[in-house]
């Protein structure tokens, strides 16, 4: 583990990186891409809203959630449902049998519109939707298995299974949903159409913005005591809580806050897209959002969003001119990631600009400018003693013990 | 269902418990192997699908290869293409251990992404190899009929035998974990490696054979497969979700956990798919579990240890 | 020592827990008073740890109670017993491998213990003179900036004891101090734990019989998982039963 906070404030996690993405984002992206392509990179931005919930969560946290495909798809639904209602006024849907319900209800014989859809003609209550109930959602299930110190491993399989059901729950209630197809068709804003060049453009630097601004935020709450805390947590869980830390409760409030910041993308999403669908909820999308972030490096903000972009880009390019090679080519990035980054992107930057700058330093030594780093001055030498601690490491594993917890994944 | 009277009721209700017993038969077969690789060593196979769809692909050349070459042979051949299947997925399954889980084990959920890896390659190879489109073996003629057990309950042979096959491996992988030397050294190993080690058993060979012998397991699980359904590249990842919340409602490390587990969720899916449609059902199915899971996250069977 | 003494500051009675049948602690007893240093000896499997396992309440009993400061533990969560008083030192070092020594032993200062309090907490200058206080004692002000991860084992050992004492609790407990430790490193132990038990009680659980009898005021043998004996280090020494446990084995 290369991580220090030393680092936080220089390194892929610092403002200096925080800002190069910005530059990146809001200008060099727009004057590079024409309008096509800056379109396909908003919607890979929102799916990077997804990774950076997932490097508190997971990076730090040590918590791995494979059902984030599930707040993102909370968020966007919301969205999708005030779109839609606005999209399917009386007037533009008077050849149905039931004019004013959206379209998909109709041809499922739904006559009036179900009451957990009235409030969403309220934009005000769509956006609270969109942050609250992914939050209340994941409080539920945070506050159900935290308390009993599920992790790891079992946590992760239960929020599969949640991606799961909520994928079939969609489907399956076509008439409520629109099924399979997802909700189509979406125009207008408050009579703001969102189809056009202009709208486009401006979505994508509003996500884009949202997207800095968030990361901006994130970024400030692991640089306070409860990102240390978090780290804290990840390698020694005991310790905390015989610290006096209810550890649960902050495991809770990481897990609420990455579907939160995973929801507004989801959002986002589905004003940049013009739709919404079960497709990006499931089991698949859910854990190729891991792989984002594993791939931008788990510990760092600025890495997990070029994660999200490159991965991206690659499917794009490779499902359009070879779509067999890109599940091999995914599956082998999950595999070397793990097995030989994992640390992803940020890992390699942090390794090769260490090494630069002791390369610099070295040529500034030798030019008798700048004394010798004094690293090694205060190292101790390692005492004999060391050697005693495997003995206590091997009794202190108990194997049982190995899959209930929830380890740090490094 | 208005007209129809009570006995009717019970033969339906019968039958759907027997489908049930096949779902269950399936889904336990597919468990123990996980129940091996993650109940006893802790390893997260997402790939664990695909070594099904294997033994469900090797059926199938089987069944291709005997009807080409040997057809005198058809009516015999699923037993050699149980035991091919078998062979195969275990064959595989040793050299994934050697290549790339034995890297992984101190890194659980690293080992969920590097295995969900390998069953993205796996699921592409088998649609360039076979196809895309879904595939079924030629079911010897004495596996396709059915028993009449009254006037009103029809069972059909390829349930009994998947049954037969399931009782078996069951029994096979209770007395190899429980009674045989083999069995010792893997509980030990999973207990105490280090200390394993310290006494000679070779840890890392006995990892290598477990996993192994979950996979084969697994192939032997998709030889059942072919006879209630037909094969496709993907078949074996829609079942992984399930199988894993078989182990983990079974309670890690628990055979008996497990055989109840895969009982209770394949009965309670078929009969509930009655009363409701299909998505429904595996719905309240989930949700169920899951709930109960989360009120109970060391499932229906526990051993008590000092944490 | 001060036997005198009326009032117990950890009374713990008739406490008893099973693992699948097995009475790993069976009916003990044991009153600690304060400013009292106790040491628990026993041979492997005695049930010392899981014993302090059972006071800080990460395993719960089966039957007994303990009461600290008039108040029960059974039934309280881990990081309530802790912020009722009482400290708890694992067997191995546990630390924060990836924080530095500082960030190691401000996130043991008891203010900001909520996820609010987390978010909004300041390192003001009584937080700094606590920590630099702390570290003098425990001899690692030389290493406030290093890495944790990189300290000697003895040094992980007085950290986690530091961390413990930025707690400021009424009840320390050790599990097995100077294990891994050099001899120079156990005489500075030694020391250092007669200066913090002033004012507290502090239980440590050793097996170094040369170490106990430096810093134990009274010393309670355990065997399978009852109290065998109990009293002074000569008068334990010197108990038949004592020595029959320790050299029938």
């Amino acid at each position: 583990m290369t991580f220090s906070l030393k680092k936080f404030f220089s390194g892929s996690n610092g403002w200096v990186s925080i800002a190069l993405l910005a530059v990146v984002i809001l200008v060099v992206f727009p004057l590079a891409f024409d309008l096509f392509r800056l379109n396909l990179t908003g919607k890979y931005l929102t799916y990077a809203f997804v990774a950076i919930g997932l490097v508190t969560l997971w990076g730090y946290g040590g918590v791995l959630s494979l059902g984030q495909g599930v707040f993102f798809g909370l968020g966007g639904y919301a969205m999708a449902m005030f779109l839609k209602l606005e999209a399917s006024d009386p007037e533009s849907t008077k050849i149905q049998s039931t004019p004013g319900i959206p379209d998909f209800m109709d041809w499922n014989q739904i006559t009036a519109l179900p009451w957990f859809w009235e409030p969403f003609h309220s934009f005000t209550f769509t956006l609270l939707a969109i942050l609250v109930v992914p939050a209340l959602f994941a409080y539920f299930i945070g506050a159900a298995m935290f308390k009993r110190r599920v992790g790891g491993v079992y946590f992760a399989i239960i929020t599969q299974a949640i991606a799961l059901i909520l994928t079939i729950l969609i489907i399956g209630q076509q008439g409520y949903t629109g099924g399979a197809n997802g909700m189509t068709d979406l125009k207008t804003l408050h009579g703001w159409d969102i189809r056009t060049d202009s709208a486009k453009y401006i979505l994508y630097f509003l996500t884009g913005a949202i997207l800095i601004g968030v990361i901006a935020g994130l970024r400030w709450m692991l640089a306070t005591k409860f990102g240390r805390l978090l780290l804290a947590m990840r390698d020694r869980e005991d310790r905390v809580r015989f610290s006096g830390y209810d550890v649960a409760n902050f495991k809770i409030f990481m897990f609420c806050i990455a579907a939160i910041v995973s929801a507004i993308g989801g959002a986002l999403f589905t004003l940049q897209v013009g739709f919404m669908s079960p497709s990006f909820v499931g089991i698949v999308p859910s854990i190729e959002m891991v792989i984002f972030t594993a791939v931008g490096g788990r510990m760092s903000l600025v890495g997990a969003v070029y994660g999200a972009l490159l991965v991206n880009a690659g499917k794009t390019l490779f499902s359009e001119s070879f779509p067999e090679l890109w599940l091999l080519l995914m599956g082998g990035l999950f595999i070397a990631v793990v097995m030989f980054f994992p640390n992803g992107l940020a890992g390699l930057y942090e390794k090769h600009s260490a090494k630069l700058k002791m390369l610099l330093q070295s040529l500034l030594a030798r030019r008798g400018q700048v004394a010798p780093a004094p690293v090694s001055a205060t190292v101790t030498p390692l005492e004999p003693e060391k050697i005693v601690i495997p003995k206590a490491r091997a009794r202190s594993s108990k194997g049982k013990k190995r899959v209930l917890t929830s380890e740090g994944s490094r | 269902m208005d007209g129809s009277s009570m006995s009717e009721m019970g033969s339906i209700l019968a039958m759907q418990g027997f489908a049930g017993i096949s779902l269950f038969s399936v889904l336990l077969l597919m468990a123990l192997g996980l129940a091996i690789i993650f109940g006893q060593m802790g390893v997260i196979n997402m790939a664990h699908g695909e070594f099904m769809a294997i033994g469900a692909y090797t059926t199938y050349l089987c069944s291709h290869l005997v009807e080409t070459y040997m057809p005198g042979f058809q009516s015999y051949y699923f037993f050699f293409a149980v035991a091919a299947a078998f062979g195969v997925a275990f064959g595989f399954g040793y050299l994934v251990e050697l290549g790339l889980i034995r890297f992984l084990y101190k890194r659980p959920l690293d080992t969920l992404l590097a295995t969900w890896g390998l069953s993205l390659i796996l699921q592409q190879v088998l649609r360039s190899t076979f196809g895309a489109r879904e595939v079924s073996p030629v079911m010897p003629e004495w596996l396709l009929g059915s028993m009449h057990v009254t006037e009103t309950i029809e069972i059909p042979i390829n349930g009994l035998m998947v049954m037969g096959l399931t009782v078996f491996v069951t029994l096979g992988v209770f007395l190899l974990l429980h009674r045989s030397r083999w069995g010792l050294r893997v509980r030990a190993t999973v207990q105490n490696r280090a200390m394993s080690g310290a006494v000679g058993i070779n840890t890392g060979r006995v990892d290598r054979v477990t996993f192994a012998l979950g996979c084969g397991i697994a192939g032997i699980a998709g030889a059942a497969f072919t006879t209630i359904a037909s094969t496709g590249p993907t078949s074996g990842s829609l079942y992984i979700v399930d199988t894993f919340l078989v182990v983990v409602f079974g309670g890690a490390g628990s055979l008996l956990g497990t055989v109840a587990s895969a009982f209770s969720i394949g009965e309670t899916q078929s009969i509930l798919e009655f009363f409701l449609n299909g998505s429904m059902a595996k719905v309240i199915t989930l949700l169920a579990i899951v709930g109960i899971l989360m009120m109970r996250p060391e499932g229906l069977v526990v051993s008590k240890v000092r944490r | 020592m001060n036997a005198a003494r009326k009032e117990f500051a950890l009374t713990v009675e008739d406490l008893s827990v099973s693992f699948d049948g097995f009475k790993a602690v069976d009916g003990v007893n044991l009153y600690v008073e304060r400013d009292e240093l106790r040491v628990i000896i026993g041979p492997n499997g005695a049930g010392k740890t899981t014993l302090l396992d059972l006071i800080c309440g990460k395993t719960k009993a089966s039957q007994g109670t303990i009461k600290f400061k008039e108040r029960e533990l059974t039934k309280m969560a881990e990081y309530e017993v802790v912020r009722s008083g009482v400290g708890r030192k694992f067997q191995t070092p546990s630390i924060y491998e990836n924080l530095t020594v500082y960030e190691n032993l401000e996130v043991s200062f008891p203010r900001g213990r909520s996820v609010f309090g987390c978010l909004a907490f300041k390192r003001t200058p009584d937080v700094t003179e606590r920590v630099n206080a702390i570290a003098e004692t425990i001899n690692l002000q030389d290493h406030l900036q290093r890495e944790a991860g990189a300290l000697s084992h003895g040094q992980k050992q007085w950290l986690e004891i530091g961390m413990l004492l930025m707690q400021e609790p009424e009840l320390l407990m050790l599990d097995e101090p100077v294990a891994g430790m050099s001899v120079k490193e156990r005489e500075q132990t030694a020391e250092l734990l007669q200066r913090i038990c002033k004012g507290r009680s502090v239980i440590v659980i050793e097996h170094d019989m040369q170490f106990v009898k430096n810093i134990a005021h009274r010393v309670t043998v355990l065997h399978q998982g009852k109290v065998l004996c109990e009293g002074s280090i000569d008068k334990v020494q010197s108990d038949p039963k004592v020595i029959e446990v320790y050299l029938g084995h």
